[in-house]
Formats: C-alpha cells, sequence, structure tokens
C-alpha cells in the first residue's frame, strides 16, 4: 500500500488528491450534460408542430407558445393558475407558521423541544405517498370533500418542516445583541420584532418561501390524493401522459424553468458580487 | 436549501431563554396545524388499515373493526411489488451515490477556488428541479423509447438486439428514480465536502497514505454526513415513488411498485384498507430501515 517512491511536494499534489487532474472534470462536463438532456428536450419540444400528441418531431414552430391557453378550452392554462393559486396560499400559510417555529426552537428553551423536532422531522422522512393517502383517509373519515382547499392544506402541511430547517439556520446566525440592543433603545417588542429580526432574518425566510412555493408547484403525489375533480398543472400532466403530452405543456414548463433560472441565478450572482465587496472591505 | 440542511450540523443556539408565553404563542399555531393534518391523519390512515366492508354496502363503504387480516392480506397479495420498491429504491440510491459522489467533490473540493463556477454548477444542480419531474420523466421515456432516434441507432449498430425495450423494464424505473432523485444525493454530499478540509488529506499522503487510501480512510468517513444524508434524501421519496414505475411513464404491468399499488386501490379500487394497511407497511418500514441504517453508520445526531 506505501506509496514511498511517488511522494511529491508542492502543487503536484494537489493533483494527485484526486482522480486524475483531467478525468474529475471531463465527468463533471458529462454528469451536467445528462441532468440537462431532459430539459433541452422538454425546450425544443415546446417548438414542436404537433397536432394533439407530442412524440416525434414534425417541424419548428412559434404557435405553442403565442396560443398556449387556446388548447382544449385552456385546460393546461387553468390547471397552472390553480397551482400558482395553490402555491402561494400554501407558501404565505407555511412560512409564516415555519418562522414562528423556527424563532421559538433556536430562541427558547423547553421541555418538550425533543419532540417537537421529532414532529417537525417525520413528515420530510415520510414517503409522499403516505402523507397523501393518510390526509384523503382524514378528509374522508371526516366527510370533507375534495377541493382547493384540501389541496392547499395538504401542501402547507409538508412546506412546514422544510420552512423551519431553512429559517431555522438564519436565526441560529443572527446575533442576539442586536436585538438586545433595540430594546436598550426603548423599542417595543413588536418594534424590535419589525425593525430589528424581522429585516434580518429576511434571506432565510424568501428562500424558505421559494423552495416552499417550488415544492407545492411540483408536488404532484400528495396532490392526486386530496384534489378531486380541481386540476394542479402536474396532475395535468400526468393525466394527459397517457396519450401523449400536448406541447403546451412544454411551453408552461420551459416558461416557469427560464423564469426560475433567471432568479435563481440572479440571486447567486448579485451574491456573490456582495461576497466580493466584503471581502474587499475586510 | 433545505436538503443542505441535513447535512449541516445545527448551529448553537446562542444564550436561548427559559421558555416563555412568548415560546408557546410562536410554536403553537404551526403545532397545531402538524398534528392537525399530519399526526391526525397517520391515526386516521392506521384506523382505515383495520376497516372491514360494510355488510350490505357498496363497493368503498367500510366500517370500523379491528381486522387485522388486512394485512395478511395484502402482505399475500402484493408481496412482489413491497419488494421491488425497496430493491428498486436501493438500487436507484446505490446508483445516484455512485454518479453524484464525482460531481459534489468536483464541485465542492476542486471548485473551490472559482466562487462564481461553483455556485453555477450548484444552479445546475438544482436545475431540473425547475421543470415539472413528470416532464422529465415523460422526456426520458421519449428519449429513450423504442421508436426513439438512441435506441434506434444503437440497435443499428447492432449493440442492442433487435427487440430490446428499454420502457417498461425495471432498469427504465431504476433509471428514472436515480435521475429524479439525483440532486437530493448531490447537495448533501456537495455540503460535506466544501467543508473538507484538505489539510487532512495532506497528512495523509504525507503519511505515505496512496490516493486511493487517503479517500478511503480520510475522504469518505469525513463526508459520512453527507452520505447518511444523500442516501436517505433518496431512499425514501424512491421507495414511495408511484410516477417512475407507472404505465404511461418508465414503467411496465412487472415493474408496479407499492405506490402504484396505494393509488390504484385507493384512487380507482376504492380498497380504502387495502390501500391504508400498504402504506403503514411502507411507513414502518422505512422507520426500521432507517432506524437501524442511522445507527450503524453511527450518524444519530444528524436527526
Amino acid at each position: 500500500m506505501s506509496a514511498r517512491g511517488r511522494r511529491s511536494t508542492g502543487p503536484a499534489r494537489q493533483g494527485r488528491i484526486g482522480l486524475g487532474s483531467w478525468l474529475l472534470p471531463a465527468y463533471t462536463i458529462l454528469a451536467f450534460v445528462f441532468l440537462l438532456i431532459p430539459i433541452v428536450y422538454t425546450f425544443v419540444f415546446s417548438f414542436n408542430d404537433s397536432v394533439k400528441s407530442n412524440i416525434a418531431w414534425r417541424g419548428f414552430t412559434f404557435d405553442k407558445w403565442l396560443n398556449v391557453c387556446n388548447v382544449e378550452g385552456g385546460a393546461v392554462c387553468e390547471a397552472f393558475a390553480n397551482s400558482v393559486i395553490i402555491g402561494v396560499v400554501a407558501t404565505v400559510i407555511a412560512t409564516t407558521l415555519g418562522t414562528m417555529i423556527a424563532i421559538a426552537l433556536v430562541r427558547y428553551r423547553f421541555r418538550a423541544r425533543s419532540v417537537i423536532s421529532l414532529l417537525l422531522f417525520l413528515p420530510m422522512a415520510t414517503p409522499e405517498v403516505v402523507l397523501g393517502a393518510g390526509l384523503a383517509a382524514q378528509f374522508l373519515a371526516v366527510g370533507v370533500p375534495k377541493d382547493i382547499t384540501t389541496i392547499i392544506l395538504a401542501h402547507t402541511m409538508f412546506c412546514i418542516s422544510f420552512v423551519v430547517v431553512t429559517v431555522k439556520a438564519r436565526v441560529a446566525s443572527l446575533d442576539p445583541a442586536l436585538e438586545e440592543a433595540g430594546r436598550d433603545l426603548y423599542g417595543s417588542p413588536s418594534q424590535v420584532f419589525w425593525r430589528v429580526t424581522f429585516p434580518l432574518l429576511t434571506p432565510g425566510i424568501v428562500a424558505a418561501a421559494l423552495l416552499s412555493f417550488a415544492l407545492s408547484f411540483d408536488d404532484f403525489i400528495i396532490t392526486n390524493f386530496n384534489s378531486g375533480s380541481v386540476s394542479t398543472f402536474p396532475k395535468y400532466v400526468y393525466i394527459s401522459a397517457s396519450r401523449g403530452i400536448p406541447a403546451e405543456a412544454n411551453v408552461i414548463a420551459s416558461a416557469v424553468f427560464l423564469f426560475a433560472l433567471v432568479l435563481v441565478i440572479g440571486a447567486q450572482v448579485s451574491r456573490a458580487a456582495r461576497a466580493k465587496r466584503l471581502a474587499k472591505l475586510g | 436549501m433545505a436538503f443542505a440542511a441535513f447535512a449541516t450540523a445545527e448551529a448553537q443556539p446562542q444564550a436561548p431563554r427559559k421558555s416563555s408565553r412568548i415560546a408557546l404563542f410562536l410554536l403553537l399555531p404551526g403545532i397545531l396545524y402538524l398534528v392537525l393534518f399530519f399526526l391526525t391523519p397517520l391515526v386516521s390512515l392506521l384506523l382505515t388499515s383495520l376497516q372491514a366492508p360494510l355488510e350490505y354496502g357498496d363497493i368503498g363503504q367500510y366500517q370500523y373493526a379491528f381486522n387485522w387480516q388486512n394485512y395478511v392480506d395484502v402482505m399475500t397479495a402484493y408481496w412482489p411489488h413491497i419488494l421491488r420498491s425497496f430493491g428498486y429504491a436501493l438500487a436507484a440510491t446505490v446508483f445516484a451515490l455512485l454518479f453524484s459522489y464525482p460531481l459534489a467533490y468536483f464541485i465542492g473540493v476542486k471548485a473551490r477556488r472559482w466562487p462564481l463556477l461553483q455556485s453555477l454548477m450548484l444552479v445546475l444542480v438544482i436545475a431540473p428541479f425547475f421543470i415539472s419531474f413528470l416532464l422529465r420523466t415523460l422526456a426520458w421515456k421519449q428519449i429513450l423509447s423504442d421508436e426513439s432516434f438512441v435506441i434506434t441507432s444503437l440497435k443499428a449498430l447492432s449493440l442492442l438486439g433487435p427487440d430490446a425495450h428499454f420502457t417498461g423494464t425495471p432498469f427504465a424505473v431504476i433509471f428514472g428514480l436515480t435521475y429524479n432523485f439525483i440532486p437530493f444525493m448531490t447537495l448533501p454530499l456537495y455540503t460535506a465536502l466544501e467543508r473538507l478540509d484538505l489539510r487532512y488529506l495532506e497528512a495523509g499522503s504525507d503519511l505515505y497514505a496512496n490516493p486511493f487510501t487517503v479517500f478511503r480512510k480520510i475522504t469518505i468517513p469525513l463526508s459520512m454526513p453527507g452520505i447518511v444524508a444523500g442516501t436517505l434524501l433518496t431512499f425514501i421519496p424512491a421507495a414511495g415513488d408511484y410516477v417512475n414505475a407507472s404505465r404511461d411513464f418508465l414503467g411496465g404491468p412487472d415493474t408496479q411498485m407499492m405506490g402504484n399499488v396505494i393509488e390504484a386501490n385507493f384512487l380507482v379500487l376504492l380498497n380504502y384498507p387495502a390501500a391504508a394497511a400498504l402504506s403503514i407497511i411502507l411507513m414502518a418500514a422505512i422507520l426500521v430501515l432507517v432506524g437501524v441504517y442511522v445507527k450503524r453508520s453511527g450518524t444519530e445526531d444528524l436527526l
């Protein structure tokens, strides 16, 4: 096992730590190509001049982008709108409740702490199909009809834990001295919260809200159990899968993709720029 | 991202105060919500799994009973699906780990010198999340279907037999599961590797360990929290997934998993007790497996 004879010093050793100097970068590029193949496919086929199903390539057209809502009485757009409404409402509720829990968990000591941590962890460790079937069994037992409200109730449930995890990290890195200073300056508890704590937590809360919206928007399994006849975008895709997805679904998915990509790259670039500025100062 | 949080050691809260009415006010609404819409449904599921059909009832009408026979029935009827779920999920987890580790290593260790490149690569890792996972899976189905360019060329080159199919096979389902859960594996691995102190690796090679030994004895143990978090985040959803194995997606009649059976029983056959019993079995098996796994890997404090 000894590598005595090959021992080197300085930068040369750096290369030896990895799997070879060109192998790993080459693999990384291939891995990204693999990860992006279905995305490119979805995007390209949003320009396919297809009639109903969208399986074989039949020529290039902008039509699907221009007439997204003109197919099947706007079924795609209606499903999309439902997904947005559900995502927004569930995100607002989950982010509010989750942020409150995150603050309490970091700032206060109480006996039930480990039980509460378990209660927050379990929804993330339960397969979606179990969460979906459980809620559906519950709604059935209580006699609640399934509609958009039951979807929102379900989505809020599985988003809370993710919000808590995301915001908690931010609260933990927050210096309590800043809030103390606010109190020393005669700020009332609500003034201290809205003027000091909340602005400092905003990046974490925004990240949690985006994650929550993304989880809700893309959820299919839990939705399928609790949606009744209400359509959401993933549900629309699932139902049309048997007869080949119309290109309009690819248009919506591509538009959402581009929007999210711009949003995330913008956030990353501005963060990198800020880090650079801070590094210069320091 | 929340995925990373699984692998992140919790920062020590500074000077936590004793519990107070404020803490109660902050906790109560959210906790009540989870009790009402997470815990109670699990109890409902358990009670449903013990129901028996109403004597003169229609399809879908049941009454509360202690009908443990439901469990025996679903185990007898669906044991292949149960085994398949865990087998496929395990295979997908292993493939995702093998695929993700070098990728996460490059992003977390090699790309440290270029923060902008590192951030952009992280965006690329989560990029698949920006497209509905159903459409991603359908895209693979079409790319790998019998008439597709890929499969016809492979057949033309005689790399595949003339009768070879991809979609509808267990391989396709495992492929889909692996693809869909790769980001869940890569991100926690990245978080763990990003914090890896390279001086340990240098110390290892100074002590005459060859690169392979350094990797096995230093890199892997130090990235263990990421490995555990990533495998759990892949295995759990993969075991319950029912999209990849669906007939309209990458699966076929012989690849149905527990998720598919639960969906069919609950939403189509209206056999609620069977669906509920299968759900409880799925959840119990996962809890046991995860408990054993976390204990054996020595990372209990992660949870």
